[in-house]
């Protein structure tokens, strides 16, 4: 069974990443990169986020929408558990932990329209995970997205000393970069058949 | 945004002007990674049409009943809610597209360009033209896909909805992630380009969600 738990943590941080296999998290992905500190910080708050996420989300599918067939209202409890969640959270860390609010508070608010924090408890709903399995999702989909962030920030800083053509400044650059880095990741399939 | 933009204005500034994709790059996620083939990028960008068209709408009838301090809870409200009709009835009638891109059609309630029209175009403006933005964003959407769709399927499976144009698979690396963000890194590129040397735009894409 440990197997299984660890076989989804590392298909959801190498093979399947979110970001390069799975195209999710490009909302953030591209706004926090262009410094590192944003991206480290970034990836802190989400993978804490993800992982409480899953819980409750596991928690509530499992015990109140399955008992009562509430599965087809999956995307609006999810959606509102996220929502009240990072509320809950935001007020929580400004009164109980306010220098850790002040460095890493500006993330929370962005995490809500990410689209991994919604596809993570879709995915363990959908593939009726356990408890750990789901967990395991979580954490590694945080790690995948770490990775991720941090690769494409140390990029990205060099990058502002190239020499880009007008047409490609910005965005199209940073997706043909994300695609070279999608290549590479192309190397990890086939590593453990899911 | 004044009540008095003509309704055509409205409509054509939702495919161009403001494109949701190629020009604010908002909601970028799932739609890069639906359009390996022109049919499913067809049937995303219908989907979208249809959440957007229906949300701004929804928006726009109750924005006198909103208390200002829940609105943005409320727009996603309504938003995941014409997300899970959308999502019933394309499992129910394209049960095979639906379970390639099931996922991403649920994803579509966090799409920021759905709640930030909400928010500064449907909350202040009457039934009609929010009707209409709605509906140029959404083509603009799905023209955007379409048009993504069209040139990774053909480079990548020699193929224009599901029927073979080309004998062989040129690149088959395009219907794979990798092709998919290069198909959009250089798409962006050269509609940028188009736009400075053909219209003498600024030719930049801003960053968002």
């Amino acid at each position: 069974m440990w197997q299984h738990v660890l076989t989804i943590f590392i298909a959801s941080a190498l093979i399947n990443n979110f970001v390069f296999s799975r195209y999710l998290g490009l909302c953030i992905f591209f706004g926090v990169t262009k410094r590192m500190e944003t991206a480290i910080g970034m990836s802190f708050t989400f993978t804490a986020v993800m992982l409480v996420e899953a819980v409750l989300n596991w928690l509530i599918y499992n015990y109140v929408m399955i008992p009562y067939s509430l599965g087809f209202l999956k995307i609006v409890i999810f959606i509102g558990t996220v929502a009240a969640f990072v509320q809950a959270a935001d007020t929580m860390m400004k009164k109980v932990a306010p220098a850790l609010y002040y460095k890493l508070g500006i993330y929370l608010a962005l995490i809500v329209t990410n689209c991994i924090i919604l596809a993570v408890p879709l995915l363990n709903a959908d593939e009726n995970y356990t408890l750990f399995e789901s967990m395991a999702l979580a954490l590694g989909s945080g790690l995948g997205f770490s990775m991720a962030l941090i690769i494409m920030a140390s990029i990205r800083e060099k990058l502002e000393l190239a020499d880009v053509p007008k047409s490609f400044q910005g965005l199209p650059i940073s997706f043909v970069l994300t695609g070279l880095i999608a290549l590479a990741f192309l190397g990890f399939s086939g590593m453990i058949t899911l | 945004m004044s009540n008095n933009a003509s309704l055509g204005t409205l409509l054509k500034n939702g495919i161009f002007g403001e494109n949701p994709v190629f020009r604010l790059a908002l909601s970028l996620c799932p739609a890069v990674a639906v359009t390996s083939g022109v049919k499913n990028g067809f049937l995303m960008g219908v989907a979208v049409l249809f959440v957007m068209t229906m949300t701004n709408v929804t928006v726009s009838l109750l924005r006198n009943f909103i208390n200002p301090k829940v609105r943005i809870p409320s727009y996603v409200f309504i938003t995941a809610t014409w997300v899970t009709v959308i999502d019933q009835v394309m499992s129910a009638y394209q049960r095979a597209v639906y379970k390639e891109m099931g996922l991403y059609i649920m994803l579509i309630v966090a799409f920021a360009i759905i709640l930030s029209r909400a928010e500064m175009f449907a909350s202040k403006n009457t039934l009609l033209p929010s009707f209409v933005d709605g509906v140029g964003m959404g083509l603009g959407f799905l023209l955007s896909l379409m048009l993504l769709g069209v040139f990774r399927e053909f480079l990548g499976k020699g193929s224009f909805w599901g029927t073979q144009v080309l004998p062989a698979k040129p690149l088959l690396i395009m219907i794979m992630p990798t092709g998919g963000f290069f198909a959009m890194g250089l798409m962006m590129g050269w509609l940028n380009w188009i736009d400075r040397k053909f219209f003498g735009g600024a030719g930049a894409s801003s960053g968002g969600h």
